[in-house]
């Protein structure tokens, strides 16, 4: 038959892209996922398996979705009302996509804007997800070698989406916890200088808003700082405003899109927002993701790129029919947002209760939970270090902040948004069991006796005598005085 | 808002040059039909599309079976309860079901002569993501592939554009019976070494698009051999697999690597899509199959850019997995390909047109070099002009494939229904006569020209741009069609 040729031989037959990491998934962020992997919760089936909480997914309003689809049988080129639109469809392959799409989904994000925006379907451009998007952009807007400035904590995926086949760069705007994580024009202007003297030339900002990992919003302030500097500095914005609709509490959500039509100066060839439904409505199967230019150049070029990575024209269909129904659309908006301030609080509150802070949030599908003083030090090899203990033993899949590039150790993105009520409360309850008996490691040594005959401990909690710790590192089963600890005794 | 000139700096090299490949003159008879696009009765006189490879002649035993299978869809009430699990299922890997079931569907198409590895399925954003993955896979900016005139004008696109690869053709026509030879593909290797060009592999569409036609197993043999010899990269792209009409059967790439001998697997890759076999180019459903371990994990990770919906996955999941309705299908799909073909190719012949003998594909090789002025590219162009302003028929000139010798167009034939068909051929063999007659003396271009009945498209073209000689009024005297017409 063949043969295969040796790993060397291989190396030279591939291209670099091929062979380089630049897809990033050898990063040690990935082990979380592979622990998950191998040893998934279920509530019946695995109840001491691990809870994924690093995920930033949408599984909270689908009962909402499935109503909507069962009453509107048309949206479906499948179902007996709309199996006669099939063959169209099936058909269409045209980059422009459905109209109706296109007028959906423009509609929509206009809704999510409060209507404080209107935007125009014929610059809705089809793509890849998100993913897709991000790629097709830097492809645009970018030569190999290029920088896109890109403020820190960010999504780890864009090492990969802006980076990996385009050849461009990233360099870091870094922003830091003292300031609650505020993207200065100091940072800005530092970044951008270390790259102009490194000879690297800047093509644009990206910017996450609402952010991840951080869940906040950025403020008018700040936006218009923004829109000032890559204005004057005559560089591109890019804003992914995918979590746009799950801001769930004041101060309300303020897209880019508001600001151009306030800075009236600002140069529009410059600003492009990316979009998809993956994390407002839930529905990351479907690969809905957009760009959106003012650009008019921008919007041809993508469009002709979109080729690579166009919507189903099945999902098409669908998406056109149910960003259509303003009904449902603001019914949605306003449900989903209520359900992950729920969600949010009862975490956030949770946790507090037990002594640990998180960067007060009012967006996303995550919160930024600080647990620099549950650090032995203040590095990110102690980082890693807790990150493997929450693992392997509390069984929790969540991202450490180093893999968000956080210039700070210490703090971790906890997704709240992908999981049921009980498994909810389970996951509260391994945090704050481990964050007590964490904190119970400073007591004394006779204190420790006291407490662990009488402390009923959770399975998971027996192993970390096994598990390396340092040696000024008490025992896990001494608690601090808390109501929860004391109510079990 | 932004200076034209400076908005030229802000955007990209790869935004501002042309390797979309969209400003070529190719694109003028879609401009043309989409400005007059034809419809039986709201507009009997517009341009007929026949540039588009579709296949639209079996959709209705896909309809039948999606209303007879309402859980495949995660809208339909049997279905709804999937929505959730489907609509979250974002995992690069694809659905289990899916790629069981394509891996299926393809072996199925090879008449079960061999069999495909489910986890050997890559899904890309359809052929034309599927095309750019893997050559951002095998090659870095400035390698070559080599890829056999006439081919498909997108490769222009798909395999140059965004990766910084180049395409070296390889000259197949009609003086080398549209054969790939070895001594063909020897001489633009050593040509691309001379002049430092790294070349990574050779790319061929079997059935190939424009022709029609299969490639021999002496053929692939000899292909096989060729790149184990230089270590270089074989993609297939058999995205016509399905629409063989006629013997000779198919032989997939599949079926050679499995019976030559000191065949290095690694450098074999097929490209397949559902949009041409199925008619469902709508739902991007583009499949990259490697042999090569390193390229499938890589093609995976880049999937990314281009997923098939899980929605769409879900339903073709399902359909593809139904044993009896693929069998079916794929018959009939054939059997009526071929009888399009064979109209056609039949309706052609009788006016003195021949076509490439072929027997695949959604279109046909036409042969109109006896009706250049000259056997120049001008030539073509002027004459394609012609039968898209004058005859109303967007069929593609020769030159857009890349082929080296003028005169040659692609039709399209499986995108219309019967009538239009009907009228298409109608509009070919009166074009083709009145060119034909041109030759004649003018005294019988007058007698005929009271008599006839011409077809309205016919009457422009006293306004059209013809050649002094010719008029189009004078038809071929022993063709059964025009005196029926009297």
């Amino acid at each position: 038959m063949g043969f295969i040729s040796s790993d060397h031989n291989n190396e030279q037959l591939l291209s670099k892209i091929a062979t380089n990491n630049g897809h990033g998934e050898n990063s040690p962020y990935f082990d979380g996922w592979k622990a998950y992997d191998s040893d998934p919760y279920h509530s019946a089936q695995n109840p001491n398996g691990v809870i994924q909480m690093g995920l930033a997914e949408n599984e909270l309003c689908f009962d909402l979705i499935q109503k909507w689809v069962a009453n509107n049988p048309k949206a479906s080129i499948c179902t007996a009302e709309g199996a006669n639109e099939f063959k169209d469809i099936a058909i269409y392959q045209d980059y422009h996509g459905l109209p109706e799409f296109r007028q959906g989904v423009a509609k929509f994000m206009g809704k999510v804007r409060g209507d404080r925006v209107m935007f125009d379907p014929d610059r809705i451009v089809m793509s890849g997800g998100a993913t897709g998007a991000h790629e097709m952009l830097a492809f645009c807007l970018a030569d190999p070698g290029d920088a896109f400035l890109v403020p820190t904590p960010y999504y780890p995926g864009f090492d990969r989406d802006l980076r990996w086949r385009t050849g461009t760069q990233i360099v870091p705007v870094v922003c830091e916890s003292c300031t609650n994580f505020k993207l200065t024009k100091e940072a800005l202007e530092t970044a951008f200088q270390k790259a102009t003297e490194a000879k690297i030339r800047v093509k644009g900002l990206l910017i996450t808003n609402p952010s991840n990992p951080l869940g906040t919003v950025l403020d008018r302030d700040t936006l218009k700082t923004i829109v000032r500097f890559t204005n004057d500095k005559n560089i591109h914005l890019v804003s992914d405003e995918i979590y746009a609709a799950t801001v769930f509490n004041k101060p309300g959500f303020i897209s880019i899109a508001e600001i151009i039509e306030e800075e009236t100066y600002c140069n529009r060839d410059l600003i492009h927002i990316v979009y998809s439904l993956s994390k407002d409505l839930g529905f990351p199967g479907f690969r809905v993701g957009i760009v959106y230019s003012y650009n008019d150049q921008v919007t041809l070029c993508a469009r002709k790129m979109s080729s690579f990575g166009l919507v189903s024209t099945q999902t098409q269909h669908l998406i056109g029919s149910l960003l259509s129904d303003d009904i449902f659309t603001e019914k949605f908006i306003a449900e989903s947002a209520d359900r992950l301030a729920k969600r949010h609080e009862i975490f956030t509150k949770g946790l507090a209760q037990v002594g640990i802070g998180s960067l007060e949030s009012n967006a996303g599908l995550f919160f930024w939970m600080d647990l620099r003083r549950l650090l032995k030090e203040s590095t990110i090899k102690a980082e890693m270090a807790l990150w493997q203990l929450i693992i392997h033993e509390v069984k929790l899949n969540v991202s450490p902040g180093s893999s968000f590039h956080c210039s700070e150790p210490g703090w971790f993105r906890v997704c709240f948004a992908n999981m049921d009520d009980d498994t909810v409360k389970i996951a509260l309850r391994r945090i704050r069991n481990f964050v007590l008996q964490s904190k119970g490691l400073d007591q004394g040594p006779a204190k420790r006796q006291c407490w662990q005959s009488k402390l009923q401990v959770s399975l998971s909690f027996r192993r970390l005598d096994d598990f390396v710790m340092a040696p000024h590192m008490m025992s896990p089963h001494s608690p601090i005085s808390s109501p929860l600890v004391r109510a079990r005794n | 808002m932004g200076l034209r000139s400076e908005s030229h700096q802000l955007l990209s090299k790869i935004a501002t040059n042309d390797k979309h490949g969209e400003n070529s003159p190719y694109f003028d008879g879609w401009k043309a039909y989409d400005i007059d696009p034809f419809h039986l009765t709201q507009n009997p006189n517009g341009v007929i599309q026949m540039g588009l490879a579709e296949n639209q002649l079996s959709s209705d035993l896909i309809e039948e079976w999606i209303k007879k299978n309402p859980e495949a869809s995660i809208c339909t009430p049997e279905g709804v309860k999937a929505f959730k699990d489907i609509a979250n299922f974002q995992d690069y890997h694809g659905l289990p079901e899916f790629r069981n079931a394509v891996a299926e569907f393809m072996g199925r198409v090879r008449g079960g002569r061999v069999k495909f590895d489910p986890n050997r399925i890559v899904m890309g954003g359809g052929a034309t993501g599927a095309n750019e993955l893997l050559v951002f896979c095998l090659a870095d900016p400035g390698d070559a592939f080599l890829v056999p005139t006439p081919y498909y004008p997108a490769f222009d696109r798909d395999l140059r554009w965004r990766t910084g690869v180049q395409i070296l053709p390889i000259t197949c026509n009609s003086s080398n019976n549209f054969k790939i030879t070895v001594e063909a593909l020897e001489e633009a290797y050593k040509s691309a070494t001379e002049s430092n060009i790294n070349v990574k592999g050779l790319i061929i569409t079997n059935p190939s698009n424009p022709l029609g036609t299969t490639l021999d197993k002496d053929t692939l043999k000899q292909l096989v051999t060729f790149v184990t010899q230089k270590n270089i990269h074989l993609v297939c792209d058999e995205i016509y697999s399905a629409t063989i009409f006629r013997s000779p059967r198919f032989v997939s790439i599949a079926e050679v690597v499995q019976e030559v001998d000191c065949c290095n697997l690694d450098l074999i890759h097929i490209v397949y899509s559902l949009s041409k076999d199925l008619g469902l180019p709508g739902f991007r459903v583009g499949i990259v199959y490697s042999y090569n371990d390193q390229v499938v994990s890589c093609g995976r990770k880049m999937s990314s850019f281009g997923l098939v919906s899980s929605q769409t996955q879900h339903l073709l999941a399902l359909m593809l997995s139904d044993e009896d309705f693929v069998g079916r299908f794929l018959g009939e799909s054939s059997k009526r390909l071929a009888k399009r073909y064979t109209i056609f190719t039949e309706g052609l012949k009788q006016v003195g047109i021949s076509c490439l003998n072929g027997n695949a594909g959604l279109f046909f090789w036409m042969d109109l070099r006896p009706l250049l002025k000259e056997p120049t590219f001008e030539a073509e162009m002027e004459l394609w002009r012609v039968i898209i302003n004058d005859v109303k028929l967007n069929v593609s000139p020769g030159s857009s494939f890349h082929h080296t010798e003028p005169g040659w167009f692609r039709v399209c034939f499986a995108n219309m229904d019967d009538l239009t068909m009907e009228t298409a051929l109608r509009r070919i063999r009166t074009f083709v006569n009145q060119k034909k007659g041109g030759d004649v003396v003018s005294v019988k271009n007058k007698r005929w020209q009271k008599n006839l009945r011409l077809s309205f498209s016919a009457r422009i073209y006293d306004d059209g741009i013809m050649s002094p000689h010719m008029s189009p009024h004078s038809p071929m005297p022993h063709s059964p069609l025009v005196r029926a017409q009297n």
